[in-house]
């Protein structure tokens, strides 16, 4: 197969996200829920979890910047925000969440504020990258088992 | 089980004895089990939704508690299995369990990203049948067929064991239907079969549905329940105890046991509720009429929490709630024989109790809603009226309860729920033991809520509650608690109210009966500030004020019930705490007692439940209405029975007649509740 074929270059894509944790099984579950029925179930689960959790970033920023921080609300928030995370499998994301939590619990507004900087750069970057990565399916056209070289 | 799709169970299904292929365990089994899902994340949920679909079950989902609540209150065997998330904005999920527990009774899955062993534990203690941690995977999800097989297994082995309900469900009907007395047999077998056979029809019609016999806990039944939990003791009611005790035919053990497991559930909120009032009240509170869940929730909530604010000393509580069932604790055995004769268990109502089911059980002893109990009996719409009302009533009691002064609030929601019809129900339903004093519409519809079959099957009183609007009364079972099981002893003409044949003294029996009516005894479960009796006594129409339904009430069995269903229950209310000079007026009765009987709990709410205490007095006859005047506030006095019965008269009245009636009044339906059965 050729190296360039994008079907290869889609499956490369794919297997860097789990090899370095950007992703992580929940995203193979996903998948696997991909059928005929419904061919792009992956991508628009993503895009919907982009656009609602930007309501949740959009909250916890906000909460960040009272004071004095109310930490039972920043981990309702989390909490609902790693739910979220977790179920299209976004693993990195998922840590911050879970160090943002801990932070929250000691009560630690500085490291608070710190994790969720980190959270976003994260949140931001798996987006960016699964765009990509949609996007070259899109161009890679229907399944890659019809490209499979025998 | 088989980790490849759903198919696997179907050789469960032919080997589990409790089912039978006849009884619409469709082949296909698991595949098209109906679920519903709950998560306020919209990603999870569509996450959930696609897993499920590929398991190839029937998904419904929604992303607020309170409208999957609505959706399982409007369709009560339209799911198998529900699966919600714990942390939700509107409701919390475990409380949404709560209520699926109680009114539903359906299996119910915890999920959640949280793994903590508390919050899993949480789960477990709240009924949950099994904690999925977030993020789901769809091995997981394959098997939750489980839980629905091993749900109705356990069911159908109940019946079974008990040997009085064949596998089959018809065949479970007729037994139900053997277990009503003689003197309603005929009406409430038809209503029953009637009833039943719609319901068969109905559950035939979808194949994948899983038929299975459900233990229809009535107002009386669950009044007996919590009678002899109380006779127990809390700590040490266990369920072999409670089931000796309550020495109803046909009841297993596992039965007691499941429903002691959500009283205790109940207690223990009511009991939370009081320090959180947001928890429960809060939620309820708001839409006074809102879901129907809401009002069963409170009512057991709100005798707990009336109980925890300590109105209502749980101890009196219990008392008050087994005097509102209409058995006096010492006297349930006595209660026994006559409950019996009405179909102690609501049985009948398999297919009611869905709806109604929460209602039924926990006629009075789930502070649940007073009027709970009530509805099973109703007819389906009039469940559903009832059961509305209940939930006003429920939410009314709730916020009284909580608020715990807020009385006045919950007259007047109870009033606007209890609409007279409810009322009159719940009131026949707690007269129970009065009801046959009255007019056989009187009792009836009363206890229609409740009873359902049973109810139908009195006189035409049932129908005149039921129809006349029920309001949701029946919810307010809740309200009502009548420790009367609605089922339709009410037929004031058999019932023996007056009777106190056997049932012990109503010594004043002939007071009670010439004054009340609605010798309401009260069964009512202690629905703390249900005024939906009053409304049925004042007026039969209006509000019900059965402030707590928890008294029992007889329904008066006055031939004023004339009124139908109202009368009853109002003079059952009326009855209960009025003294039986003041019921006079059937409606007032009834009214009075229902208030007070619920003020017993709340004791402060539910003026409601002042009022009686008083009139009941004079109403309950000598019996020394054992209403327990618990505290009840009367702070609504005017909410409650606007008529003049104080509560706490009544209640007390009522309470003692309760418990002096227990035998008698077998809290279960008015049927024959003669006013012997209140031991005033």
């Amino acid at each position: 197969m050729d190296r360039n074929h994008p079907h290869r270059q889609l499956a490369l894509m794919r297997q860097s996200f789990f090899d370095q944790g950007y992703l992580d099984e929940q995203f193979i579950q996903l998948e696997e829920l991909q059928d005929d029925a419904n061919p792009n179930f992956v991508e628009e689960v993503v895009t919907s979890y982009y656009r609602d959790s930007a309501r949740l970033i959009l909250n916890i920023e906000q909460a960040l910047e009272k004071k004095p921080l109310d930490f039972n609300k920043l981990d309702g928030y989390m909490h609902q925000f790693k739910g979220s995370s977790s179920s299209i499998g976004a693993e990195k994301v998922k840590a911050e969440c879970t160090q943002f939590r801990e932070y929250c619990r000691a009560g630690n507004g500085e490291g608070c504020i710190r994790t969720f900087q980190q959270l976003k750069k994260e949140y931001t970057t798996l987006k960016k990258k699964l765009e990509a990565y949609f996007q070259l399916a899109r161009q890679a056209g229907p399944s890659e088992t019809a490209c499979r070289p025998k | 089980m088989n980790p490849s799709n759903g198919k696997g169970p179907i050789s469960m299904a032919s080997s589990s004895a409790s089912w039978r292929v006849g009884d619409g365990v469709s082949d296909q089994f698991p595949a098209g089990l109906r679920v519903l899902v709950v998560d306020d994340d919209p990603t999870c949920l569509r996450i959930l939704e696609k897993m499920l679909r590929t398991c190839l079950y029937e998904v419904t989902k929604c992303n607020r508690a309170e409208t999957a609540l609505s959706l399982l209150r409007g369709n009560k065997n339209g799911f198998d299995i529900v699966i919600s998330d714990v942390h939700m904005p509107d409701m919390d999920g475990f409380k949404l369990l709560e209520y699926i527990g109680l009114e539903m009774d359906l299996p119910v899955i915890m999920m959640s990203a949280d793994d903590g062993k508390n919050v899993v534990m949480k789960g477990v203690t709240h009924g949950a049948c099994d904690y999925l941690i977030k993020p789901v995977r769809i091995e997981a999800l394959k098997n939750i067929w489980q839980h629905v097989v091993r749900k109705r297994k356990n069911e159908w082995k109940d019946f079974e064991q008990s040997g009085s309900v064949e596998e089959d469900r018809q065949q479970k009907q007729s037994d139900e239907a053997d277990y009503s007395s003689s003197a309603n047999e005929g009406n409430w077998k038809n209503s029953k079969k009637r009833k039943d056979d719609e319901e068969e029809s109905e559950e035939r019609d979808d194949s994948s549905t899983l038929k299975k016999p459900r233990v229809v806990w009535s107002v009386e039944l669950h009044q007996q329940f919590v009678a002899a939990v109380n006779q127990l003791g809390i700590d040490k009611a266990v369920p072999k105890k409670i089931l000796e005790l309550m020495n109803v035919p046909g009841l297993t053990r596992e039965n007691v046991a499941s429903h002691l497991q959500k009283y205790r559930l109940y207690l223990r909120r009511l009991s939370g509720v009081s320090q959180h009032p947001n928890n429960l009240n809060g939620s309820f509170m708001n839409p006074q009429e809102a879901a129907f869940g809401q009002l069963s929730s409170l009512n057991g909530l709100d005798l707990q929490a009336l109980a925890a604010a300590g109105q209502l000393p749980a101890h009196s509580l219990a008392t008050l709630q087994a005097a509102g069932l209409g058995r006096s604790t010492p006297k349930s055995s006595i209660h026994m024989p006559l409950v019996d004769q009405r179909n102690v268990f609501s049985f009948e109502n398999p297919k009611l109790r869905l709806g109604e089911g929460q209602q039924q059980h926990m006629p009075s002893n789930k502070q649940m809603g007073l009027l709970h109990g009530i509805p099973t009996t109703m007819e389906p719409k009039q469940l559903a009226n009832l059961q509305h009302t209940a939930q006003s009533i429920g939410n009314i009691n709730m916020q009284i309860n909580s608020q715990g002064g807020q009385s006045s609030q919950n007259n007047s929601l109870l009033m606007q729920m209890a609409q007279s019809q409810s009322r009159g129900q719940i009131l026949g339903e707690t007269a129970g033991g009065h009801v046959p004093r009255l007019p056989s519409t009187i009792g009836q519809p009363i206890l229609t809520p409740d009873i359902g079959p049973n109810v139908s099957a009195r006189n035409g009183i049932p129908e005149n509650i039921r129809s006349t609007g029920y309001n949701p009364v029946s919810q307010t079972s809740s309200l009502l608690n009548f420790p009367m099981t609605p089922t339709s002893e009410l037929s004031v003409n058999s019932y023996p109210l007056g009777n106190t044949s056997g049932v012990s003294s109503l010594p004043s029996k002939g007071s009670f009966q010439q004054d009340i009516n609605s010798d309401i005894k009260g069964s009512v479960g202690f629905m703390p500030s249900f005024d939906i009796f009053n409304d049925l006594h004042q007026h039969k129409s209006q509000n019900w004020e059965l402030e707590n339904v928890g008294m029992t009430f007889d329904a008066s069995r006055h031939s004023n019930s004339a009124q139908g269903s109202l009368d009853l229950a109002q003079s059952v209310l009326a009855h209960q705490g009025f003294s039986s000079g003041q019921m006079t007026g059937q409606n007032r009765n009834a009214a009075a007692i229902g208030s007070t009987m619920f003020s017993s709990n709340n004791g402060t709410e539910h003026g409601n439940a002042q009022n009686v205490g008083p009139h009941l007095n004079a109403l309950l006859i000598d019996n020394q209405i054992r209403v327990k005047t618990e505290t009840f506030h009367d702070s609504n006095p005017a909410n409650i029975f606007p008529e003049h019965f104080g509560q706490e008269d009544l209640m007390s009245a009522l309470l003692k007649q309760q418990e002096g009636i227990a035998s008698a009044e077998h809290e279960f339906d008015f049927d024959g509740y003669s006013m012997d059965n209140i031991s005033v």
